[in-house]
């Protein structure tokens, strides 16, 4: 007998298809659409109350959604729970630990209700996680008595005790010292570049540059945009732009004529915005001005961040959204 | 959401050892309901039985075989037959009744008390300290948290009053026996309470408190409401475990029985009260 043909990964890990979730009047997610490709890091930005948590316990299938449809591993949570759940792990925005338990006992609990189980492999695993987020020394204590850093390294461990094939990490810095937000993140960094797909919540757009392949932004529980950062940037700003201050801003005008110049915007109150075909222009840009004998103070490629794209997109919601980009 | 499937009764452990744990932690919690099982199994009989046993004035004991005239005949006809009759005196007569019948209630009102205590605290307190979170996220399965609940608050309870019970034992029999012959307690009927009786009034009124840890907002607002609940319930408890005593062993077996369908339809209710949703604290859940 032929063996069976093996069942063709899901393209994405997670899809949210016009999932609606209301709290009595208020509506916490509305209409919303997303996918999470595997081994990505998508970032859930938003402020307080865009729908971010809602989200992830839509994930989990700890809430049904009212309406659309939710799919983690081409299952539906509200009907596959248990086997949807035991194959992600959590750190929700409050670290969510037993105080009374001693660190080891809040690993223990997770890895038997994870189905390790309580013998050698469930040993081996909690002794893993706990050297990994540099707990070892402390998992004999009690957990109240843990600092904000270490609950939220124990949580991390705890989350990914039972290797877990997506990780959902909401708010996983808040509350703690810079130092201690950069090594988790560095963390999670390195969970990805062993071939876990991340979904993380925040309303900290340092946090997210750098860290996201995918970013959607979220308010009132609405997709603002989506997509790959980089591309979010380019769709919002077409443009290459160089920034050009100097003694006399109407003298850069001349740049106009000048190869790949496409515009020059000179407004008289900020630097003149020259337009480019390439920013690898700017080089030709500052020895056209200098040929042209004009006294330069400032050049800069106009480099757009997450959080210039955020404010923009904010700003901008509900009169020209800029639309959906998939990768 | 219904959750259906096989029972993991793995999970069911797993939740009530880890719940049973935490509350061996908290010994401002366990403290006091080890000094209620001893005030009422130790304490309280002790200084009764010692006391009626050694009064000697003809007054004292006069009012004594007095109070025996108020207990139903089927009593006074147990206590009669149990105590060698006309030979016994009345102290021991006395004590006999008080040890049999009248203490009965104590054994419902301490587990009752206890348990409506750990029991209201158990689903809210996850909610409040955020850790429902971290078991609405998790694999183990909504009536797997529930009955992992329940046990670990039924056991506390239960395990106090049956070690309390083996010191009251113990004590009647050194206290009592002497007087009417002979060590004597555990009677028939209060094996029957013991282990018929008590538990489904435990699981009836924890039913009733789960449903409500579950509702509420906070840990204090289900300890108030759960009082009220739980007030009426003992009450009822404590007459029925009287009159089961009083009433014979069929009538024991019979309110047990009854109770146990009480009990059973009120877990079985008790369970769809809690969600997912109520653990992360979401109130609309439908």
């Amino acid at each position: 007998m032929p063996a069976p043909a093996p069942h063709p990964a899901p393209e994405a890990v997670v899809a949210l298809d016009g999932v609606v979730r209301r709290f009595g009047a208020q509506t916490a997610l509305d209409g919303l659409s997303f996918t999470v490709p595997a081994r990505t890091i998508m970032v859930l930005l938003g402020p307080n109350g865009a729908g971010k948590t809602t989200c992830t316990r839509m994930i989990t299938g700890a809430l049904d959604p009212d309406d659309g449809s939710v799919r983690v591993f081409g299952r539906d949570p509200a009907i596959e729970g248990a086997e949807v759940r035991r194959r992600i792990g959590i750190v929700s925005a409050k670290p969510a630990l037993y105080d009374r338990l001693s660190g080891l006992d809040n690993l223990r609990y997770a890895a038997e209700l994870y189905g390790l189980g309580r013998g050698d492999d469930a040993r081996r695993r909690i002794g893993e996680a706990a050297e990994r987020f540099g707990i070892t020394r402390a998992l004999g204590q009690q957990v109240g008595g843990y600092s904000t850093g270490m609950k939220t390294r124990l949580a991390l461990a705890r989350s990914v005790l039972h290797d877990p094939d997506l990780v959902l990490y909401d708010e996983p810095t808040s509350g703690l010292d810079p130092e201690s937000s950069y090594a988790v993140l560095e963390l999670i960094r390195e969970m990805t570049d062993e071939g876990d797909t991340v979904v993380m919540c925040t309303h900290l757009l340092l946090e997210a540059e750098g860290l996201a392949d995918q970013v959607v932004m979220l308010q009132d529980g609405r997709s603002l945009v989506q997509g790959p950062p980089g591309e979010l940037v380019r769709r919002y700003w077409p443009e290459h732009t160089v920034l050009v201050e100097a003694e006399d801003p109407g003298a850069v005008a001349r740049l106009a004529g000048e190869p790949g110049v496409q515009d020059v915007r000179v407004d008289g109150a900020g630097p003149v915005v020259v337009v480019v075909d390439d920013p690898a222009r700017t080089p030709d840009l500052v020895f056209a001005l200098a040929r042209h004998r004009v006294r330069v103070t400032r050049v800069e490629v106009e480099r757009h961040s997450l959080e210039d794209l955020y404010f923009a997109v904010r700003r901008s919601s509900g009169e020209n959204p800029i639309g959906e980009v998939h990768p | 959401m219904r959750e259906t499937g096989s029972l993991q009764w793995g999970q069911v452990g797993t939740v009530a050892r880890t719940d049973l744990k935490q509350l061996l932690q908290a010994k401002d919690f366990w403290g006091p309901m080890v000094g209620l099982g001893a005030i009422f199994f130790c304490v309280v009989p002790t200084i009764l039985l010692f006391s009626l046993t050694s009064f000697t004035g003809v007054e004292a004991v006069e009012q004594i075989s007095q109070t025996l005239e108020v207990l139903p005949d089927r009593a006074q006809a147990s206590i009669q037959a149990s105590t060698g009759g006309e030979e016994a005196t009345p102290q021991g007569q006395a004590s006999y009744a008080l040890a049999v019948f009248l203490f009965a209630p104590v054994a419902v009102v301490v587990p009752l008390t206890i348990s409506t205590a750990v029991g209201a605290a158990t689903i809210v307190g996850e909610r409040e300290r955020g850790t429902g979170e971290f078991l609405a996220h998790s694999p183990a399965g909504i009536r797997e948290i529930y009955l992992g609940k329940l046990l670990a608050s039924l056991l506390p309870g239960y395990a106090t009053t049956v070690v309390g019970f083996g010191i009251y034992s113990l004590i009647v029999n050194l206290i009592v026996g002497p007087e009417v012959g002979g060590w004597f307690f555990p009677t028939t009927q209060w094996w029957i309470l013991m282990g018929w009786v008590v538990p489904p009034f435990l699981a009836l009124t924890l039913s009733l408190v789960l449903r409500l840890s579950a509702r509420v907002k906070s840990t204090a607002a289900a300890q108030q409401a759960s009082g009220l609940v739980s007030l009426p319930l003992i009450m009822v408890a404590y007459s029925q475990s009287t009159g089961a005593l009083f009433g014979g062993t069929r009538v024991t077996w019979i309110i047990g029985g009854i109770a146990w369908v009480l009990a059973l339809t009120g877990l079985r209710r008790g369970m769809r009260s809690v969600s997912r949703a109520r653990l992360l604290g979401v109130a609309d859940e439908q």
